[in-house]
Formats: C-alpha cells, sequence, structure tokens
C-alpha cells in the first residue's frame, strides 16, 4: 500500500532562466514607480475619457480604431474600481483619490514587460543562438522610447505584445510544421496565431500590417507545402483548411466579438449619439429611444413626422421651415422665389413636423383603419405650424445657384404655380411594395415636376437665414448619397381635424405603443463604417512629426511636465540602439542583394542553412519594420513618433541577426572573431550608457537641473522643457 | 531558384496549334500521374499509339500567311470607319473639350497656361488645330457652345485617328503573346465594338492619345519580348527604343502613363534577372544587356520628356492664366508678365514698397481690403488674407518699428533692411499695420488671427514683426525676390503663414492667412518679396534671376502635383468610385440632358464590359489551378502545355497590366471619373480575348474527331463575335448621339435598354 514510498519521487521541471530573468528584468523596468506621476500624462488624457465612460456604460465612438484596446484598458479601471467619475479635460491635472492609476497602467506595463521574453523567444525559433536572443532582449529591454510608451494608459505597448505574440506563435507553428504536422501543440500555436494577430487588429488598425505580412508568409510557406508530393491531396486539403480556419475564420469572428462586448457593454445613450443613425439612437436606452419608444411603425397619410437627414454631416439636422420667407433679392443681386424657407435646423423643434397628405384627399388625419404609405406613392409634405406645402421651382437656390430651391409654397398670384408633388422613394426597400416605416425606411423624395430630389447642401445659410443649413432640389442627381436621403424620426397617427387643436398636439410628445430593436450585425456595420469612415478635422499639434523624422528620431514628445520641478517625461529613443537598428537594416538589404546576385551566378557564399535562416530572418525582421513603416507615408492624418514604435521593435530584432551572421561567416579569422565580439560589448555597453543617461526623462525622475536638461538635448530638433528663470 | 531558360522551339506561326497529341488520351486534359510515382515518364507507352495530327482552331487551319494581312486590314478597317462615323456630330463643345480645347488654342496664341497634366497631349491637340487651319480665336468657354465656322474636326480627328491606331496596336500585341489569330481578333473586336471607346475616341480629348501611346509601350515590350533569342539584332533595337519613346509620350500626357511604366519596369528586371542566371552569358555581355536597357528604357524616355517641356515653355512665352501658379522668378520670363524684363532695386530699405509671395505651390500674396471679420470670427478688424491674383491691395509699406517719419523724404539717407530687424508692415492702400493677437484664426483654429489694424500707421505693439532671412544666416541684407524671410510675431513669439484654406464669403474666397505658433520651417509661413518700388535705390535687372531650365522643370513638376492633390471631392458630392467602374455602374454625360438635346452619353459596351468582368474572375480560376496542378507535378500533354504558358506568361502580363492601371486609384484621393478606368479597360479585354480562345480550345478537345472539334471551337468564336456585334447594334446610339425621349419613354431609340437605374440616358 505504500509502494509509492519505495520509490523517490521525482520532479523534473524544466525553468528556462534566462526567460525568467529577463521577464524579470522586464516587469522591473516597466512596472517601477508606475503611479508616479500621479497625474495625466499625454493621451491619458484621450483614453481615460473611454475607460469612464466604459465604467459609466455610455455609448460612444472613437475613430482611430477598434474597440478592444479600449476595453483592455478599461478592465484594467474596473479590476482596480474606478467608478469612472474623473474630468479628463487637460495633461497634467492630477488625478483625484477615486482613480486607481496603478492598476489603470498595469496592463499596458505588463505587455510592454512581456515583450521583453518575447523577443528572446523569436529570435531563439528564428534558430539564432541565445547569445543573439538575449541581445536581442536586452536591446528591448533598453529602448527608452518602449519603456515610456508602457508605463502609461496607452495603447502601442499591447499592440506591439500583440503583435510579437503573432509572429512567435507562427514560428512555433511553423517549426513543428516540419515534423509534427496536426499535433496538440501544432493546433495550439496556429490557433494562438490567429487570436493574437485578431487581438493586435483589435487594438489598433495598424495590427493589420502585420497580420497581412503573416498571412503573406504563411502563403508563401504552403505554396512549398502544396508541392511537396508526399502529401496527398486529402491532407493537403486539411492542412488548407486548417489555415483558413485559423488564419481567416477565427480572427474575423474574433474581431466581430470584440464589438459584440463593446456594444453590449455600452448600452447607454451618450455624447456621440447624434453620430449614428436614428435607428441606432432608438436602440440605446436613454436619448431618442425615451422619444420614440412606442411609436407607430407605419407612416399613413395624415401621420405627423419629423425627418432627419440620414448623412449627420457637418451635423445631424431635420427638414425645417418657419414663417421667414427667402429675401426677394440675395446680396449679389440674384432673385429669388420670395416664399416661405425651408432649411435642415439642427435643434429639436416644433416647426420640425411636417404631415404627410394624400392629395387627393383634404384631410390631415390618420384614418381608420390607417392607410399606409408604400414606396412609389405621390404625397405632399405639408408643414404643421405654417399648414403650407414643401415646394420646389425652377428657381436657383440662395447658396448652391446649381439647384433648384426649395420653399413652402406661398400663392402670390404671379402665374408660379405650385409644385408640391413628391414621389416616396424608399431607397433600403426589399421589395417594391415597402411600406414606409418609421426610424427604419431610408427615404428620398422626387419632386413629380422637375424630377429634382430633396437634399442637403452641406453650406449653411446667410443670416437672414439664421445661419440654417441649406435644403435644396438637386436636379442632377447622380445615384446615390446620403445627403438625399432622410428617415421619420419621432411620429404620431395625427387625430386633430382643426389647425388650432393640431398645433397643441404638435407641441405634445409623441407616446404610444411598439419598440424597435436593431440585430447585432446591423448595428455591427454601421458602427464599423462610421468609425472608418469619420474623419476628424485635420488638427495640427505641436508634436506631430512627418514619416522621415522617424528614422533619425529627429523628433520627441514632451509627455508630461512637472507643475514646479522640472521633473518631465519624454518620449525619446535609445539613440544608439535606433542608430545601429538602421545602420542593422542597411547591412541586411546590402547583403542579401549582394548573395542573391552571387547566388545568381550559381556562387554560394555562405552555406545553403545559413541562406535559408538569413533569408526567413530578413522576411520577418525588414519585412515586419516596412510594412509596418512604410505605409505611413501614404497616410495624410497627423502623425506622431509613437506610430514608429511597432516598426522599431521590429527592426531591433535585426540587430543581433545582422551581428551574428557577420560574426559567423564574415569573420574568418579567429583573431576577427574576437575583435568582434570585444567590439560588441563595449557597443552594448554604449547602449546601457545611453540608457541610463536618458531614463529621467524616461521615469520622470530624478528632475535634472537646467544644465544637466540642455546637456540632454542631444539634437537640436528636440523639444526639451525648460522653464524660464 | 529559376529553371535555366528554356530553349526556344524554332519559331512557327502557331507552335501552339501544330502540335499533335494522341488521340485515346486526348479527352481527358490533365492527367494525374498514376499512384506510384516512380512512373512519372510515360512517354515511352504512349509513342506507341498512333498519332492524329490534328489542327484545332479553324482559322489557323486556313492558310495563314494570307490570313494575317487581311484580318489586320479587317482590324483597320472598321477600327476606322467605327471611329470617324459622324465625328463632326454634335457641332458644339462636348465635356472636357471645353479644357483641352482651349489648352489646344494656348498653344497656337503661345499663351501661358496651368494644368495638372503634362504638356505633350495639349501640344499635340494644338499642333493638329494649327495643321488644320484652326486659328485659334474659339473661346471654348463652357460644353454645349457651338462652333459656328470654327475648324474643331481636324483637332477632333486627330484624337479619332490615334484612338483607331489603337485597335490594330491592340490586336497585334494579343497575336504577340498567343500566337494564335482568333484571340487577337476576338479582343480587336471587343474594342471595335465597345461603346465607350468609340465615345472616347471622338473629341479633342487626352485619353486617346494616352491610351495610343500606353499601348504602343506595350506593343513594343512584348515585341521585344519575342525577340529575346536574337539581342542586338536591329529590330531588338528598334522594338526596345520605340518601347521608350512610347513611354515618353505616355508619361508626357498624363501621370497615368507612369503605371506603364512600371509595367515595362518590372518586365525589363524581369528580363535582366533571367540574362543574370544564365551562366552561359558572361558578366560583360550582361553589362551590355544593362546598358542597353537603361540607355533604351531611361535615358531615352527621359530626354524626350524634358524635350517635351522645353518645348512647351518655348512655345508658351506669353503671360496668360497661369503665371500665378508659379514662382516670382519664373514669372519674369514672360512676356507681357509684369515681371518681364523690370528692373527693381535689390535690396530692401526701410520706405521700399514691396509685395510678398507666400512660398507655398500656389501661396498667394499677402492681401488686404477695407472689409472687417464678421463677428464672431476672431476680433472685428480689417480682414488680411492671400490673394492669387495681382491687385493694389497686395502693396505694402515696411516701416521702422519705433518710428514714423515720412521715409519718402529725400533729405533721409537710405536705410537697408536687416536680417533679424524688427519692422511695421504698413498696408499701403488702407494705412493699418500688419497685426496680429491671440484671437483664434477664422479656420485654422490653433493659429493666432492675423488683422491689419491703426490708423493711418499709428497701431500698437501687436503691430512689430521680426524679420529673418531663411538658409543664409551670413547675409545680413534682404534682398528681392532671392531672399526667404519668415516673419516673427514679436509679442505672442509665432510665425506669419498661409494655411492654404479658402475662407468663405465674408473673406471672398481668398486664403487665410494666419500666425501659426508651431514653429516648425515650412514653405507656409515663408514668404518672399516680388515688386518693390524705392525710388532712392538704383534698379538692377532681373535678368540675373533667370531660373535654370531644370529648376523651371522641377517647379512644373511640383505645381503639378500639387494641382493634382488639390482636386479632392467636396464633401457632399456625388463622385465616381473606382469599384463602379468595371462593372459598367454609371457613365459620363458628353453632352445634352434633356430629351430635346443631342446626347451623347460615354459609357461602356455593358455585354463587352460585363463579359471582360467575368474573365477576370475566369481567369483567376484558370490560373490557380493551373498553377496548384503543375505545382502538384501533373503531368500535361505538350499541347496543354503551350496553352498553360499562353495564360501564365501572356495572361500574366496582361494581369499585371490590369491591376496596375486599377488598383492605384483605390489610393487615389483625388475627384476621380469613369473615364479613368479606360486604360485598364484595354488590358482587361485582351485578357478577354486570350482567356476565351484557351477555353474553347480547351473544350474543343473534349470532342474526339478533330473535325468536331474545330467545329465546336468555330461556333463557339462565331457566338461571341455575333454576341459582341448584336451588342454594338443595340447600345451604338450611345457613342453616335441620341435624340427624342429618355429611355424610360417607349418610343425612345434606347427603350428597354436601362438595364441600371444608375445609366441616365
Amino acid at each position: 500500500m505504500l509502494g509509492f514510498l519505495k520509490e523517490p519521487v521525482i520532479v523534473n521541471v524544466e525553468i528556462n532562466m534566462n526567460i525568467m530573468v529577463l521577464s524579470l528584468m522586464g516587469l522591473i523596468s516597466r512596472l517601477w514607480g508606475l503611479s508616479y506621476p500621479r497625474a495625466v500624462v499625454f493621451d491619458e488624457v484621450y483614453y481615460g475619457q473611454f475607460v469612464s465612460l466604459y465604467m459609466k456604460r455610455i455609448f460612444f465612438v472613437d475613430d482611430s480604431g477598434p474597440p478592444f484596446g479600449h476595453m483592455l484598458l478599461a478592465l484594467g479601471g474596473y479590476l482596480g474600481g474606478f467608478d469612472g467619475n474623473f474630468l479628463w479635460n487637460r495633461i497634467g491635472a492630477e488625478y483625484s483619490m477615486n482613480v486607481p492609476v496603478w492598476s489603470l497602467r498595469l496592463l499596458p506595463a505588463l505587455a510592454g514587460a512581456l515583450c521583453v521574453p518575447l523577443a528572446y523567444q523569436i529570435l531563439v525559433e528564428l534558430q539564432f543562438s541565445h547569445c543573439a536572443a538575449l541581445g536581442a532582449a536586452l536591446l528591448i529591454l533598453l529602448e527608452n522610447s518602449l519603456i515610456t510608451q508602457s508605463r502609461f494608459m496607452l495603447l502601442e505597448s499591447i499592440l506591439i505584445f500583440f503583435i510579437l505574440l503573432a509572429v512567435l506563435s507562427y514560428l512555433k507553428f511553423y517549426n513543428l510544421q516540419k515534423h509534427s504536422s496536426f499535433s496538440g501543440s501544432w493546433w495550439f500555436w496556429l490557433l494562438l496565431t490567429g487570436v493574437a494577430c485578431s487581438c493586435a487588429v483589435g487594438v489598433k488598425y495598424m495590427g493589420l500590417f502585420t497580420y497581412i505580412l503573416l498571412l503573406t508568409i504563411a502563403g508563401l510557406h504552403f505554396w512549398h507545402v502544396i508541392g511537396d508530393q508526399n502529401l496527398s491531396n486529402v491532407s493537403l486539403m486539411c492542412h488548407f483548411l486548417a489555415r483558413g480556419l485559423a488564419l481567416i475564420v477565427i480572427p474575423v469572428a474574433m474581431y466581430v466579438s470584440f464589438f459584440y462586448v463593446h456594444l453590449t457593454l455600452l448600452y447607454r445613450s451618450g455624447p456621440h449619439d447624434q453620430i449614428m443613425t436614428s435607428a441606432f439612437q432608438a436602440s440605446l436606452e436613454g436619448g431618442l429611444a425615451r422619444i420614440t419608444q412606442g411609436q407607430p411603425l407605419e407612416v399613413a397619410y395624415g401621420s405627423q413626422i419629423t425627418l432627419r437627414n440620414v448623412l449627420g454631416k457637418p451635423m445631424q439636422c431635420w427638414l425645417h421651415s418657419h414663417t421667414n420667407t427667402y429675401p426677394i433679392r440675395y446680396e449679389n443681386g440674384r432673385g429669388s422665389s420670395h416664399q416661405q424657407q425651408v432649411t435642415c435646423y439642427p435643434f429639436k423643434d416644433v416647426n420640425n413636423w411636417w404631415i404627410v397628405k394624400d392629395p387627393g384627399m383634404q384631410q390631415l388625419v390618420v384614418s381608420n383603419p390607417p392607410r399606409p404609405v408604400r414606396h412609389g406613392d405621390i404625397v405632399q409634405l405639408v408643414h404643421g405650424i405654417t399648414t403650407r406645402y414643401l415646394n420646389t421651382h425652377d428657381v436657383a437656390a440662395p447658396v448652391s445657384p446649381h439647384s433648384q430651391e426649395v420653399s413652402c409654397y406661398i400663392d402670390y398670384n404671379i402665374s408660379m404655380p405650385a409644385q408640391n408633388l413628391w414621389r416616396v422613394e424608399i431607397v433600403n426597400r426589399e421589395s417594391d411594395t415597402d411600406v414606409w416605416k418609421t426610424i427604419l425606411s431610408e427615404v428620398r423624395f422626387v419632386h413629380v415636376n422637375t424630377s429634382a430630389v430633396l437634399k442637403l447642401s452641406g453650406a449653411s445659410l446667410p443670416e437672414w437665414g439664421y445661419r440654417q443649413l441649406e435644403v435644396v432640389g438637386e436636379k442632377l442627381s447622380k445615384g446615390y448619397h446620403q445627403s438625399m436621403v432622410w428617415n421619420v424620426e419621432e411620429h404620431r397617427y395625427g387625430k386633430s381635424l382643426e389647425q388650432k387643436e393640431r398645433e397643441v398636439e404638435l407641441h405634445s410628445p409623441t407616446q404610444m405603443d411598439i419598440s424597435k430593436n436593431l440585430s447585432f450585425m446591423a448595428k455591427f456595420t454601421e458602427l464599423q463604417w462610421k468609425i472608418l469612415t469619420l474623419k476628424n478635422e485635420d488638427t495640427e499639434h505641436k508634436y506631430s512629426s512627418s514619416a522621415l523624422d522617424w528614422i533619425t528620431m529627429d523628433t520627441n514628445i514632451a509627455y508630461w511636465l512637472h507643475p514646479t520641478s522640472t521633473a518631465q517625461i519624454h518620449l525619446l529613443g535609445n539613440v544608439v540602439t535606433w542608430a545601429s537598428a538602421n545602420v542593422a537594416a542597411l547591412i541586411y538589404m546590402c547583403l542579401s542583394l549582394w548573395y542573391l546576385i552571387r547566388r545568381r551566378r550559381k556562387i554560394y557564399d555562405i552555406p545553403e542553412d545559413a541562406w535559408q535562416l538569413w533569408v526567413s530572418a530578413g522576411g520577418i525582421c525588414v519585412g515586419g519594420w516596412a510594412v509596418n513603416y512604410l505605409p505611413f507615408f501614404g497616410m495624410e492624418k497627423t502623425l506622431f513618433l509613437y506610430h514608429y514604435l511597432p516598426a522599431l521593435t521590429f527592426q531591433i530584432l535585426l540587430i543581433p541577426i545582422v551581428l551574428q551572421h557577420i560574426r559567423d561567416h564574415l569573420c574568418r579569422s579567429v583573431l576577427l572573431k574576437s575583435m568582434f565580439t570585444a567590439l560588441i560589448v563595449a557597443w552594448f555597453s554604449s547602449v546601457y550608457f545611453v540608457y541610463c543617461a536618458f531614463s529621467p526623462v524616461t521615469y520622470g525622475e530624478p528632475s535634472l537641473s537646467v544644465t544637466e536638461l540642455k546637456d540632454l538635448r542631444w539634437k537640436d530638433s528636440w523639444n526639451i522643457l525648460i522653464r524660464k528663470q | 531558384m529559376r529553371a535555366p531558360r528554356p530553349v526556344r522551339p524554332p519559331r512557327t506561326p502557331y507552335p501552339g496549334l501544330r502540335s499533335s497529341r494522341p488521340g485515346a488520351a486526348g479527352s481527358t486534359a490533365l492527367r494525374m500521374p498514376a499512384a506510384g510515382r516512380g512512373q512519372a515518364d510515360p512517354g515511352p507507352p504512349r509513342q506507341r499509339e498512333p498519332r492524329q495530327p490534328r489542327r484545332l482552331p479553324p482559322h489557323s487551319a486556313a492558310s495563314p500567311a494570307a490570313a494575317r494581312p487581311a484580318a489586320l486590314a479587317l482590324v483597320i478597317l472598321l477600327s476606322f470607319a467605327s471611329r470617324f462615323h459622324r465625328l463632326a456630330e454634335p457641332p458644339h463643345v462636348c465635356w472636357d473639350e471645353t479644357h483641352f480645347g482651349k489648352m489646344g488654342s494656348y498653344y497656337i496664341n503661345r499663351t501661358f497656361f496651368f494644368d495638372v497634366h503634362p504638356p505633350l497631349g495639349k501640344m499635340l491637340i494644338g499642333l493638329a488645330g494649327y495643321l488644320s487651319g484652326y486659328d485659334g480665336t474659339f473661346p471654348f468657354q463652357k460644353p454645349g457652345d457651338r462652333y459656328e465656322q470654327h475648324n474643331y474636326v481636324g483637332m477632333r480627328g486627330f484624337c479619332a485617328f490615334l484612338g483607331s491606331c489603337l485597335v490594330p496596336l491592340v490586336y497585334l500585341t494579343v497575336l504577340e503573346l498567343s500566337k494564335s489569330l482568333p484571340a487577337a481578333l476576338l479582343t480587336a473586336f471587343l474594342l471595335i465594338f465597345d461603346t465607350g471607346c468609340i465615345t472616347l475616341s471622338q473629341y479633342i480629348l487626352l485619353d486617346p492619345i494616352l491610351m495610343f501611346f500606353l499601348m504602343g509601350a506595350v506593343l513594343s515590350m512584348v515585341k521585344c519580348n519575342s525577340c529575346a533569342d536574337r539581342p542586338f539584332s536591329a529590330s531588338w533595337w528598334f522594338w526596345m527604343s520605340l518601347t521608350g519613346v512610347s513611354l515618353a509620350g505616355a508619361m508626357g500626357v498624363k501621370f497615368v502613363g507612369l503605371f506603364v511604366v512600371l509595367l515595362v519596369g518590372l518586365n525589363t528586371m524581369h528580363d535582366l534577372w533571367d540574362l543574370l542566371g544564365n551562366l552561359s552569358l558572361s558578366l560583360v555581355m550582361f553589362g551590355k544587356h544593362l546598358l542597353a536597357r537603361v540607355l533604351c528604357l531611361i535615358l531615352l524616355p527621359v530626354a524626350l520628356y524634358t524635350a517635351v517641356f522645353a518645348v512647351h515653355f518655348t512655345v508658351l512665352n506669353k503671360s496668360g492664366p497661369g503665371d500665378g501658379f508659379f514662382s516670382s522668378a519664373f514669372q519674369s520670363q514672360l512676356i507681357g508678365n509684369n515681371l518681364h524684363n523690370i528692373s527693381v532695386p535689390e535690396h530692401l530699405a526701410y520706405g521700399s514698397v514691396v509685395t510678398m509671395k507666400n512660398l507655398r505651390m500656389a501661396g498667394g500674396y499677402l492681401h488686404s481690403h477695407w472689409h472687417l471679420y464678421p463677428e464672431g470670427v476672431g476680433a472685428r478688424q480689417q480682414q488680411v488674407t492671400a490673394y492669387l491674383h495681382k491687385d493694389l491691395n497686395n502693396f505694402w509699406i515696411i516701416k521702422k518699428h519705433d518710428s514714423d517719419t515720412d521715409l519718402s523724404d529725400p533729405s533721409i539717407p537710405v536705410e537697408f533692411l536687416r536680417h533679424g530687424d524688427i519692422i511695421r508692415l504698413e498696408h499701403k492702400e488702407t494705412s493699418r499695420n500688419l497685426h496680429s493677437h491671440q484671437h483664434e484664426a477664422p479656420l485654422t483654429r490653433k493659429h493666432f488671427q492675423v488683422t491689419a489694424y491703426g490708423i493711418n500707421g499709428t497701431g500698437d505693439s501687436n503691430d512689430f514683426w521680426r524679420i529673418e532671412v531663411v538658409g543664409r544666416k551670413a547675409e545680413k541684407l534682404i534682398r528681392v525676390l532671392r531672399s526667404q524671410v519668415r516673419l516673427t510675431h514679436v509679442a505672442t513669439g509665432c510665425i506669419l503663414g498661409s494655411s492654404g484654406k479658402i475662407l468663405p464669403k465674408w473673406g471672398w474666397e481668398q486664403l487665410e492667412v494666419t500666425c501659426t505658433p508651431y514653429l516648425k520651417e515650412t514653405p507656409n509661413s515663408l514668404w518672399n518679396f516680388e515688386d518693390h518700388i524705392n525710388p532712392k535705390l538704383p534698379n538692377i535687372s532681373l535678368d540675373v534671376l533667370k531660373p535654370s531650365f531644370a529648376e523651371i522643370l522641377l517647379e512644373s513638376h511640383m505645381v503639378m502635383i500639387q494641382g493634382n492633390t488639390a482636386l479632392k471631392p467636396k464633401d457632399n458630392e456625388v463622385t465616381s468610385k473606382p469599384w463602379h467602374w468595371p462593372i459598367n455602374y454609371q457613365g459620363l454625360r458628353f453632352s445634352g440632358v434633356n430629351e430635346t438635346d443631342y446626347r451623347v452619353y460615354l459609357l461602356g459596351n455593358p455585354v463587352i464590359w460585363w463579359l471582360n468582368l467575368i474573365t477576370i474572375g475566369l481567369y483567376l480560376l484558370i490560373t490557380v489551378s493551373t498553377a496548384v496542378a503543375l505545382k502538384r507535378g501533373v503531368q500535361l500533354t505538350s499541347e496543354l502545355k503551350e496553352l498553360s504558358r499562353v495564360v501564365l506568361r501572356g495572361g500574366g502580363q496582361i494581369m499585371l497590366g490590369w491591376l496596375l492601371h486599377y488598383l492605384p486609384f483605390f489610393m487615389m484621393g483625388r475627384v476621380l471619373y469613369f473615364h479613368h478606368y479606360f486604360p485598364a479597360m484595354l488590358f482587361s479585354s485582351m485578357l478577354t480575348g486570350i482567356t476565351w480562345d484557351t477555353l474553347l480550345k480547351f473544350f474543343a478537345g473534349f470532342w474526339t474527331p478533330s473535325t468536331t472539334a474545330r467545329k465546336v471551337y468555330g461556333a463557339g468564336f462565331l457566338a461571341l463575335v455575333l454576341l459582341i456585334i448584336y451588342s454594338f447594334y443595340l447600345f451604338h446610339p450611345l457613342s453616335y448621339g441620341i435624340v427624342g425621349p429618355m429611355a424610360s419613354d417607349p418610343s425612345s431609340p434606347m427603350a428597354g435598354l436601362r438595364w441600371m437605374d444608375s445609366w441616365e440616358f
């Protein structure tokens, strides 16, 4: 019974001390004094407000990227018990006691720390020596810019972590591919590649570049698998399907699921509601839903409605009219019809109400049962308060003279007849007999006489039109544009026969029954579309830079300055590392070209397996650098130095690769080799020296004297903050 | 690693079609190797099978020697007939004729103008007009203006001529690539009967000229590739230099020509890479190859392209509407410009009256006028803007910041302005000082507002500016035209600049001027002095400023690029999207809107375009399956090998061309139009010809007796051609003019043909 005692209990544990030590050092360097400074640092002011909104479950739209990164930051806040009550209004503001600074900054710092062992392992998987791998990890460890970026509530370190994780898992997968396909760990690393890719894309769209790079590499590797004639067609198909599943299907599904969580968490209406369509707004708690809850669904003859322009640019607005008329002559001498103005008005107002009227009948109430309006029906639109008819005619519009003026018709008896028939065209109809539905239907109004389309021109009227937005009849309507599409937002069935009663009715809030719910996919597509198309005003920033400045680090970003002392935090890289990384990339490219041309002439300088390693390492590192850097030259948004960090990470990984290659293959004699090693050691100590020199502006302490600060200004273009005495 | 270059088979007109193959195995196209992979070589047993020589396509069966010239003649005849039919109709300005016709006139009148495209196309139009007796007097004001007695047919005829030559070029290219007469004929018919190509060739536009050079380059490239087995022969040199000439032509007409340069460049790199891998070739020979290509494909086109600009600047020597876009130094070269042949004092002094031009491309002069900023836009003081035209309100007087003595008094000695001086700039017409303060600028909210302030030159300390010369620190004096200066506001430390944004109506749509607190050095915040009046100083001639030709060339390119990127769509404007184009989603109105008008509508023949679209999908499918099959080691019969070679090599080149001429548009921010797709459409049509020919041959192979196979092939070919011709019969009014009711009316000639709601006829 006690037989097991006869044998000693042996537990074999394999601990790679390299990784343990590296992780520990990473954690120390990133987490040291994490809650200092206890003030808003740089873009925390931006991401912080989203964390607060998550805590309060209020809906928002952020055009800078998908929601996964924000959610991770919010997770930190949630774990720290943050209640969301903090006014994120300026950089440098002191945090109040309820803000759990440490836990808010923890996740980015952890991600930054783990990049160090990841870098080590990537080089090991690329089959370079442990020395080279250690070198790469140390370079990442001592890179000031990566440290700064990891220590605050920012997204780049999380992005870099997922990018490196994706690369590492793909390499693991690829190395397993050779001998144990379809094994457990094969599946694990393959799936992890897909998951890490989708997380990277979910944090920032920049992750897409690395994802595409990995897809390309996977495609190339698979092309070799196709050529492997030992593989049967069936197992080839299995390989193909497994990759398709893990690298395409799962990432897409994960990406959508981020949005699912995002939309489930945020169910309250908030500051960005007006960007979304009425249907979306109505699906949020509070806001528009409170008004539209219980409206009748189908628009009928006699319905009282407000019409919102679908475009929502330059601001959301509703079709509006008021008793003022167009001036007889405009400033530039053109004439108008002098009829009642029709505009688009960005605020809720009783003058936004219109009544749908059947041209063949006089009454303005809904019959019993209601007669719904269908696609293609001809209606008149009566302005509720003034009971004038929506009209357009061959008169140039006030601000956009190429289009027709839209007015509410006043009969001046001057042989200008009313032209007030409009055809209702439902743009998003499923069949030609669709009924016009509140909120859901997107409708074009086509003028029957002139076939002009009711459109928001985007210009605003001058003083006489109270700077409201201009509405015109667009005659040369080319295809679909959202400015020509309107939807019913508020709606009720009109009951009052008399104008006086009707006015009272128009002033009263809407009531009644049914509620509408948007499906998740509809919400997802709309939100995704808005994120991609929403454009912020081109803003100029003091620390914005161009992509060309990044290679040489001609620019820095001041993140924080102590309110009284000279302590400050800057995004500044380790100069030696940046320069060496550039040199390494240059050497790599020149050497590759040289080898390539020589190999073409059948001259083999290095052994075949060394060449394969050289190519695959370059594909990942130089490729990763290029895809994360070059696209910025074509981008028109405001760029900052921190956009370069993912590319830089890849470039740093290249340094030990090139060094080892030179030592192994180009230093032919033992003497040369040992000299080269000594050189590397010297160079490494210079990296460490620069790290130490810049650590005061990386960690924000200790505060330096003015002369010390001036000494740190190694480049004239750096902007180190020095207080005027 | 690439396999060594295969030895070319003897040059027969139809190498692929001559070959024979075993009849028994003929019905299965791809023969998989049997389970045991040892018997990969099924050769010996098969050779014993009876050989049935079979010629597949009917056309090649007919004597090829006679068929080729006849087919070419037919293609040329049809092409010219279709393009020249009703060329003079409609006798009014259509669509962009208003631009390019006008620019042709400028060449005839020798007035300087500015356009976003390089000059070759317009020069040729001008030349054609000149030779055909057009005198350059028609104003080309707006589409719809009648030509009356002016001779416009010459210019249209020239474009139509090039447009007609396009078809034979395409025909020859496909013939060279596929060695198949039917494929070439099919492609030619696609283009001859495409309403879009016809319409685009019939008016005074750049597109036929561009496409002519483009196809010329592709044809010569393909021909040159075919000559690869006899390098340095006369024909090899001829085709290679012709490629270079065509490239220069394409680039000289529109920058879109860059895509074909890329195509040729990639092809050449591939070519060189092959040569490098050929170990029988010595490095010296390789060097010769390389040099020949550098000479023909880089130096020759660059020289020609530069020559085009040289002619452009030599011909246009009179001042015209394009002056303001260019720098002061350039303007001094134009006859009639107020900077021409004038002499001004060189160094600026206090009391000088000057105009200041922003160094941004198309930057404008510092300007002010009696109007105030409207309420709500910063302080209600006098506006300061940047204005592109010459105007009395552009003049400013340089004064000392601390004294207000009348500097025009001849008794006061001249005091020159120096780098670092603090000055005041007084607006000459309104006597107000250039002023800035910490109010936000009207459009760029983060900058400060710039106004003109004070009465009769008396203002406050916010009127002080420090003037600094950029670049040459050593130079202390400030020179007219040549010094680039920066004006720093003394009180706030901001820099005077022009943001380039257009002010609303209240600012007369002039450009915004701001004071930027960001100290970045951009042309936006640099200025130079252009006019300079100071009677006390001696004048020097401006000829010393004459820019070199290289500078002019560089500047004109910068201005063109700037102009191109400035063509941004407005916010609420409906624009054409690249994904619309291949599906023929929407055309362009060339002429006429209403029922009574003579209407011409640029729209591709939908049958042809949709066939092209389907073929791209088909082609991808074929390529992927063939490539995978080859990679899996499937053994193909010699005939199929030939077919797959045509599809992979020839088709691949064409596909690359299509991609290069289409995909970049997705990344362009400028306004795009439907007609931008036509170069890509040429490639797409070639791909259709090659793919369908291959497909028909492949499927005809399933019928065993060779006569049936030939009939099947012939029937398929004929059906395609008839389909194309019939669809042309249906849609030809689009090009040759529709008169009468709109298509929605059953009595219209186009009744029932409006297959998509987005077509507007």
